[in-house]
């Protein structure tokens, strides 16, 4: 680790190099997302995208930006964790993979390529073919996400037929392999349900076998199991990270819980306030977090092995997306900003930047001793 | 259990303080109506069948357990909105379960509720003053006139600015709309407050704002909960004692400490288990995973005997048969009762902390 005392210079250094490696596509706040190959913690080729993704919607008091220059991607086969609180662009970003926005009140800048090929501006009848076919999203309430009065079974095998040029029978003896392959018993029967008649449990595998049917190649999971029991909800992750080893899909988690997100993901971006404020493996994130909102984060939460201390809660509340404060959105909110010289934390937008001087680990902090920081006074809280 | 001395015989193991509450083998069957061939068969919904427990002044009890089994059924039939079909609610000593709603009035000042969905749960018509006043007025406990004074200082005491008594609940956040609920339980002073997942519905970062804020409150005013939720990690860090419930019963309680440390009950172990804990990516040896299999039953048609057997790894005969007590096992500590027949610690279900 580096020591406090040239971890500045290191930092400055290397954004130096960096501006210098950009410098002919002007100055940007995302110069280093800019570049292939390094978005991505792991280091393999990844499947989706993201590039400097923007959603503003405009609203009866002002143009909203929901998600401001936001970069990342997933290679098949791994599992990027979304983490943030409500309002902070976890949903609004992927809804955005998905084309799922109204395009008429959305406008979306920045790039999405699966697979290498562009979906954003793509007609809604292409659209149509990726949606639930390459792409597929598994909703977190699924109790409103299926139809009521169609039968689990043809809803299932009519996510099939929209994608394959197939006979019903064949259909429906896909959705019958997948409700016995997401673990429901008795698929023949249930095949004849509808969604009343299971539990949420079931209803969510249900979810699960309509959004893997046509074996896409990534699953956007926003908060799969929040409104499932504890028992219920590892079953589902349990679930999850079979299918995925089975299929190899790369999986975007959205989540708000650290828990799930420490047994599932490999990658975590932590999202505030609509930008990415940190980036790297879960390890990375989880174990050697550089930024104060993760600490808080991590801080605020009662874990079932913790002993009874006193909560640390981030003080303040989320802003206003239509409010932002200006410099770093965190700001307000942030107990380590008088530690950064000057005014900076105020005045200027931090930039992602990689937290060790290089690497795939990245924060947007102005804190320069944030390794030190951490050890010090952060992790012997954490315990 | 003799009726007429009720307090006498249920004096605490462990110690000569004096219960504010006793809920006594209390049980809500609802009835429902199902279609049964051409007619139609009456069977009842046993949301809660047998609970028992007490609850000592300025202590927490923590209820756990899935959706359905019955938690906040009893959470509300101790604040008596709810009537039992059967049992004792004894508060110091005096049975509740049963009042007419003119002798419960007294009472209600006692035992405050707050709710889960701090949406759902303020009138969107009424001002924060209103609404926290409402209670004031209709127990007589301000003067005329005085009531704003008594209105901002509870909104200081919960955390809000007291210029804000006239704004309506639409223009707060969901954590400063949960510490209105929270006000308007003070507002009266209770001996006891009941907590249904009073956090659940919040971002992380506020939730340990409001778990914070009952904490001063238990801590400054001596308020005793009863903190209902299904989040492991939350009960842990608020509750002293901990009943963990399943299908309208309780199967195991005690210290929270044991229940953690070391639950008898293989629901507790499952419990834990599945519970998701960030321990595992510090380095911290995964723990080990029980994974229970299928639903929970329906409360309508309780599996005989034990209701957790058609779940349950280590069910054998005599579970279907003989219903298993809560009582203290061998190998348990003082205070600690599960129900199972073949109860036994298991010590490392949650990951130590390095």
């Amino acid at each position: 680790m580096t020591t406090p005392a040239n971890e500045p210079k290191d930092l400055q250094d290397m954004t130096g190099t960096e501006a210098a490696a950009d410098a002919k596509r002007g100055p940007s706040i995302a110069t280093r997302e800019r570049r292939q190959g390094s978005i991505n913690p792991s280091g393999e080729t990844p499947y989706l995208e993201v590039e400097n993704l923007t959603v503003k919607f405009p609203t009866a008091d002002g143009l909203v930006s929901a998600v401001n220059g936001l970069s990342y991607s997933v290679p098949l086969g791994r599992t990027l964790a979304i983490v943030g609180e409500s309002g902070s662009g976890k949903s609004v970003s992927s809804m955005a993979v998905m084309g799922l926005h109204d395009r008429k009140r959305t406008q979306i800048t920045g790039s999405i390529r699966l697979g290498g090929d562009e979906v954003v501006g793509l007609p809604e009848n292409e659209l149509m073919k990726i949606r639930g076919d390459a792409v597929s999203m598994v909703f977190q309430d699924p109790q409103s996400s299926l139809h009521p009065l169609y039968t689990v079974g043809n809803q299932i095998a009519e996510a099939y037929l929209v994608h394959h040029k197939v006979s019903k029978d064949v259909a429906r003896k896909r959705a019958l392999e997948m409700l016995d392959l997401v673990g429901i018993p008795n698929p023949q029967r249930r095949f004849k349900q509808y969604p009343h008649e299971f539990s949420g449990g079931m209803r969510q595998r249900a979810m699960i076998a309509m959004g893997l049917v046509n074996d896409p190649k990534l699953v956007i999971a926003d908060e799969p199991t929040t409104a499932l029991d504890v028992t219920v909800q590892a079953q589902i992750l349990d679930l999850l990270n079979n299918l995925q080893k089975e299929f190899g899909s790369a999986i975007v988690l959205i989540t708000h819980d650290l828990g799930v997100v420490a047994e599932m993901a490999d990658d975590v971006l932590v999202m505030y306030a609509g930008r990415c404020v940190e980036y790297g493996t879960a390890e990375d994130v989880l174990a050697r977090p550089r930024m104060p909102y993760t600490w808080g984060l991590l801080e605020s939460i009662p874990t079932v092995s913790a002993a009874n201390e006193r909560l640390r809660p981030i003080k303040g509340l989320p802003p206003s997306l239509l409010n932002l404060p200006t410099g770093c959105s965190f700001n307000p909110r942030c107990p380590y900003k008088d530690r950064v010289k000057g005014e900076r934390c105020t005045t200027d937008l931090p930039e992602l930047l990689p937290v060790d001087g290089a690497g795939a680990h990245t924060s947007r902090c102005h804190l320069h001793d944030k390794a030190s920081i951490y050890e010090a006074e952060v992790a012997p809280r954490l315990g | 259990m003799s009726m007429t001395t009720p307090v006498q015989d249920n004096v605490p193991a462990n110690g000569s303080v004096t219960p504010l509450l006793q809920v006594r083998d209390l049980k809500m069957h609802f009835p429902i109506k199902e279609v049964a061939g051409l007619g139609r068969a009456r069977k009842v919904v046993q949301a809660v069948d047998g609970v028992s427990f007490d609850l000592k002044p300025g202590a927490s009890l923590g209820l756990v357990g899935e959706s359905g089994c019955g938690k906040s059924t009893t959470g509300r039939m101790i604040t008596r909105l709810l009537t039992p079909t059967a049992g004792q609610i004894l508060f110091k000593g005096t049975d509740i379960a049963r009042l007419k709603e003119k002798d419960l009035r007294p009472f209600r000042r006692q035992l405050q509720i707050v709710f889960q969905d701090p949406y759902s749960s303020l009138n969107p018509r009424q001002t924060v003053s209103n609404i926290i006043s409402t209670p004031l007025r209709v127990h007589n406990l301000v003067k005329k006139g005085k009531e704003l004074d008594r209105v901002q200082e509870l909104l200081e005491r919960v955390g809000l600015n007291p210029e804000h008594h006239n704004r309506y609940p639409n223009e707060f956040s969901g954590g400063q709309r949960q510490r209105i609920g929270i006000a308007r339980a003070l507002a009266v002073e209770p001996e006891v407050i009941i907590a249904d997942e009073p956090v659940s519905a919040l971002d992380v970062s506020i939730q340990a704002q409001v778990m914070n804020l009952m904490e001063d409150l238990r801590r400054d005013l001596g308020i005793a909960f009863v903190f209902i939720a299904h989040d492991l990690g939350v009960v842990r860090h608020f509750c002293d004692e901990v009943a963990v419930m399943y299908l309208g019963k309780i199967v195991e309680q005690g210290p929270r400490e044991q229940i953690y440390g070391a639950p008898q009950h293989p629901y507790t172990q499952a419990l834990l288990s599945a519970a998701p804990d960030l321990g595992t990516i510090r380095g911290v040896p995964p723990k080990e995973r029980i994974r229970l299999v299928g639903d929970v039953p329906s409360p309508i048609d309780p599996p005989s005997g034990c209701r957790f057997r058609t779940r349950c790894w280590k069910s054998e005969d005599i579970c279907a048969t003989q219903e298993p007590l809560l009582e203290i096992k061998p190998r348990s500590g003082s205070g600690h009762t599960a129900a199972c027949h073949f109860a036994e610690p298991k010590v490392d279900l949650i990951a130590e902390t390095a």
